[in-house]
């Protein structure tokens, strides 16, 4: 009998599963298309779901303007190919403030270009629900995370008064202005994304896969010289190293690993083995202890 | 240990739960798997010794609770508080652990975590044997329907991995077992702290010839073996161009073929397989756990809700049955208030009917109760507003449960397990009549409403009331008054004045409003009525346009001043408890079809603005 007994076919139908109720349960929900690999894989479990139709998503994409180049040509050309219906918003008070992760630090650039910018864009398009590609492995505070997580009108996550959600009910009721968002990837984990990724031929960022590429190490992490907007500090220096990306985000934000890794089956080989954690190369997620349950709790995605 | 293999994808997966109180080990039993599996990341581990320093309660060792404790609260205060999941993965074997509190007053967390467990690990500190918890947790467990449990007795270091204290314990709780019926019991003497038996096994105990924890976990059959029949709730209609219907679901027990007959429930339409779609190709088969679209050979109406399901053995379709129910929030469950229900993926409005009793966990003895607070278990009958499919939870999981959601917060309120259906609602046909209520407003020449006043004790209600049934009167039409004092010297004589006899009240209040509106009169309603749910039952029971809801808003400082019937004055001297404002809620409509501030208006005016909803809806010519 054809049983889905395999754990990862049992996560992928699982994953379908919440997909479908987020779209019967929601006037007009989104995918947060991020272009990084759990995207990818959100994207490709949402053509499995609602197979022949497309899905009855919009894609929404927050740009900082300082994502990797090769994400932003990956995005356009992904959502050619598929022929979905994209959005890209903009935090333009912070534009015109000048907002950067380089003059301003991370974590005041990811407060208002992405964590405010997102909620410009949720309730400028009236969004009811958001649907991301977080797990629960990423952290601590997202392992309590909800499938169907409520947001208040002022999209705060109150991590204390999480509805109770049992068996595969997901209670998607909400009030005018409140919305939910919505993660059917967390019960995945990262090597279960790349396996994923593997067997089913997703196709993802370059950038996952280790290349020469031009870095300088800076605040113990090594960051990429994706365009000119990254000067060298005094005593800095560039210098092409084998490396690649665990986490995409943005490229001042983001360290690379040292890494040979250039094929799906060698990153797999490579996680199998792996002493450290995927956010470890995220400078947002060590401000402080327990940073991004306070940035979550804010609204963060 | 040796790395998983290169294509981990095709291990099977275990979902456990581990259960255990506030001290006997628990995380550690956790934090002891990862970190002896090496599945704790060096980046997680360095944030360990950083963390053990500041919040650990096991010296210089790292403590290992912490790293299942997620939230910053949590740490702060030692325990944690939510329901966590976690992942591991062996060469064997992919599990998700959900990780939920042992505190007594956290029963719904524990509740959620079994909802989808296959099996439960139960923790005992060996040095206190079974504690009221343990019996808390297993009667879950057995309520839940988790087919397998682990007897983990814990902290084995702290009775000299005592064989005979480890028996006792083991002789003590299969007792216990046996009257909860739980099936598979394993019992294993562990030490989380120093790593006995959880993956090595433990030196100290050569008299334990059993399994290591996880050697267990990784080898315990939990396969079912699928015998149920063919259930798929249809979660989404997929159109596809003009010729393309399919119903999208996940198959939630049994198998399906093309080509096979099926039954539509509720309506009870037969129809046949024609497709088995999915992306990666059409498919011959399909099994439980599988998501995907079916296209049927006869194009009847079928709707999100509906279940597909096996001819042969189909699932009941009742509109009651009685069932466990778990309550999982603040504001205690009230008989006879509607709520929602999900179940599977129809939404209904529900009715708890009937509170058997209340189950005490820790006991095991049944209460008669009048009703649920928070982490509160009950057995209850409840029906629906209509007829829907679902089987008994014993038999399948997904089309046996449902939760209760609150109507006006859309919180979720409770969860439950269906025990078996009832029929008597259909035992008790309804008797057609001839005469119905259009012919006997007909001969009054009037339309029948309801108008339902409501609003805080000494607010106007009756007041207003009164001076507008005068005027109708005058005006020739046919009027009835039922007013909240005088129901309760009657009709409501054996209710009191606690949350659930304030809900039973206005129902009977509605259903008495209901059939004088079916006579043909206008009913004009004064109860305080102090609750959305009630107020909102009460315009779904009568037709759209024949309800019209008045706040007759005054001022509580305004009421109290007034107190025409020195209620008020009793209340605060402490002589009439759960009274509306002032140790009981009332809330506020918030769109009342006639809002009538009192404080600003003559009571002539206050009559007129009803009456001009009168005339402008046609109810007085």
């Amino acid at each position: 009998m054809p049983i889905a007994n395999s754990y990862l076919q049992a996560l992928e139908a699982e994953s379908i599963h919440i997909l479908r109720e987020a779209a019967a349960n929601f006037r007009k929900p989104v995918i947060l298309y991020s272009i990084g690999k759990d995207s990818s894989v959100l994207l490709h479990l949402a053509l499995k779901a609602f197979f022949p139709a497309k899905p009855p998503f919009m894609l929404l994409h927050v740009d900082t303007m300082w994502k990797f180049r090769e994400m932003i040509a990956f995005r356009d050309r992904r959502v050619g190919e598929l022929g979905l219906q994209l959005i890209v918003h903009v935090n333009r008070d912070g534009i015109a403030k000048g907002i950067g992760p380089i003059s301003h630090g991370g974590a005041v650039h990811t407060d208002v270009m992405k964590t405010e910018a997102l909620k410009q864009a949720l309730d400028l398009h009236g969004f009811d629900a958001a649907i991301g590609g977080a797990r629960r492995d990423e952290e601590t505070s997202r392992a309590k995370e909800r499938i169907f997580s409520f947001r208040s009108t002022a999209h705060r996550w109150d991590p204390r008064h999480q509805r109770p959600e049992l068996w595969q009910l997901y209670n998607g009721r909400i009030h005018p202005g409140e919305s939910i968002r919505v993660f059917p990837l967390s019960n995945w984990t990262e090597l279960d994304v790349w396996t994923y990724i593997r067997r089913e031929n997703i196709p993802v960022v370059p950038l996952y896969f280790a290349a020469e590429r031009l870095v300088v190490e800076r605040d113990g992490m090594l960051i990429k010289v994706d365009d000119d907007r990254l000067s060298l500090r005094a005593g800095e220096v560039a210098q092409q190293r084998w490396v690649r990306f665990r986490t995409l985000g943005c490229y001042p934000l983001t360290g690379a690993v040292e890494s040979r890794a250039a094929t799906l089956s060698e990153i797999i080989a490579e996680l199998a083995a792996a002493r450290t954690s995927e956010r470890q190369g995220r400078a947002i997620d060590h401000d402080q202890s327990g940073s991004m349950e306070l940035k979550k709790r804010e609204g963060y995605f | 240990m040796a790395p998983p293999p290169l294509d981990p994808g095709d291990k099977d997966m275990l979902r456990l739960i581990t259960c255990g109180s506030v001290d006997n080990g628990k995380s550690t039993l956790i934090g002891r798997l990862l970190f002896d599996a090496r599945l704790v990341p060096g980046d997680h581990l360095e944030a360990l010794a950083r963390d053990s320093k500041r919040y650990g309660t096991v010296g210089d060792s790292p403590d290992l609770a912490l790293l299942v404790d997620g939230l910053q609260a949590e740490r702060e205060q030692g325990i944690t508080i939510d329901v966590a999941y976690r992942f591991f993965s062996t060469a064997r074997r992919r599990f998700i652990v959900a990780d939920t509190p042992g505190h007594a007053q956290y029963t719904r967390n524990m509740v959620t975590g079994a909802s989808t467990a296959d099996l439960a690990i139960v923790i005992v500190d060996a040095r206190k044997g079974l504690l009221a918890q343990t019996f808390r947790h297993s009667t879950i467990v057995a309520l839940m329907g988790v087919r397998h449990v682990v007897l983990a007795v814990n902290k084995m270091d702290l009775v000299d991995y005592s064989e005979q204290r480890f028996a006792e314990i083991v002789a003590t709780y299969s007792l216990l077992a046996r009257r909860l019926e739980l099936a598979a019991v394993t019992a294993i003497p562990t030490s989380a702290l120093r790593g006995d038996n959880v993956i090595e096994p433990g030196a100290a105990m050569p008299w334990y010839r059993g399994p290591t924890l996880l050697d267990h976990l990784e080898t315990v059959d939990v396969d079912r073996g699928d015998t149920r029949p063919f259930r798929l709730a249809v979660q989404w209609i997929n159109r596809n161009g003009a010729d393309f219907r399919g119903y999208a679901g996940s198959v939630l027990g049994g198998s399906i073929r093309t080509g096979e007959e099926i039954v539509v429930q509720p309506s009870g339409a037969s129809n046949r397989i024609a497709r088995i779609v999915t992306q990666d190709g059409d498919l011959a088969e399909a099994g439980a756990g599988q998501a995907v679209t079916l296209t049927l050979t006869d194009a009847f109406d079928v709707a999100r809700g509906d279940v597909l399901a096996a001819t042969d053995r189909p699932p009941h379709v009742a509109d009651q049955f009685a069932c466990h129910l778990v309550w999982m929030h603040d504001a205690p469950m009230l008989p006879g208030r509607p709520y929602l229900l999900q179940l599977g993926t129809a939404t209904l409005t529900a009715t708890v009917t009937e509170l058997k009793h209340r189950i005490d966990v820790e006991i095991g003895v049944h209460e008669a109760t009048k009703q649920l607070a928070l982490n509160e278990i009950g057995f209850a009958n409840v029906a629906l507003d209509r007829p829907a499919p679902f089987d008994v939870y014993n038999e399948n999981r997904d089309t046996g449960s449902f939760i209760m959601i609150d109507r006006t917060s859309n919180a979720t309120v409770g969860a439950g397990m269906i025990r078996f259906p009832l029929r008597r609602a259909s035992n008790l046909p309804w008797q057609a009549f001839a005469v119905d209520k259009a012919s006997r407003a007909r001969i009054k020449h009037q339309r029948p409403c309801v108008l339902w006043f409501t609003g805080l004790s000494g607010s106007g209600k009756s007041t207003i009331a009164d001076g507008v049934e005068k005027r109708l009167l005058a005006l020739g039409r046919h009027t009835y008054s039922l007013d909240g004092d005088n129901v309760r010297h009657g009709l409501n004589r054996d209710l009191g004045f606690t949350d659930a006899d304030r809900v039973e009240n206005v129902r009977r209040v509605i259903e008495v409003a209901r059939l004088f509106c079916e006579a043909g009169l206008i009913v004009l309603v004064s109860v305080i009525s102090p609750f959305r749910s009630e107020r909102q039952l009460a315009r779904e029971r009568m037709a759209d346009d024949e309800f019209v809801e008045i706040f007759v808003d005054t001022p509580f400082a305004e009421c109290e001043r007034r107190d025409p019937k020195g209620l008020y004055r009793r209340a605060r001297e402490g002589k009439i408890t759960n009274f509306t404002g002032i140790d009981s809620p009332y809330e506020a409509p918030e769109s009342p079809d006639i809002h009538i501030r009192t404080t600003e208006m003559s009571l002539e005016g206050e009559i007129e603005s009803v009456m001009k909803v009168l005339r402008d809806r046609g109810v007085i010519g």
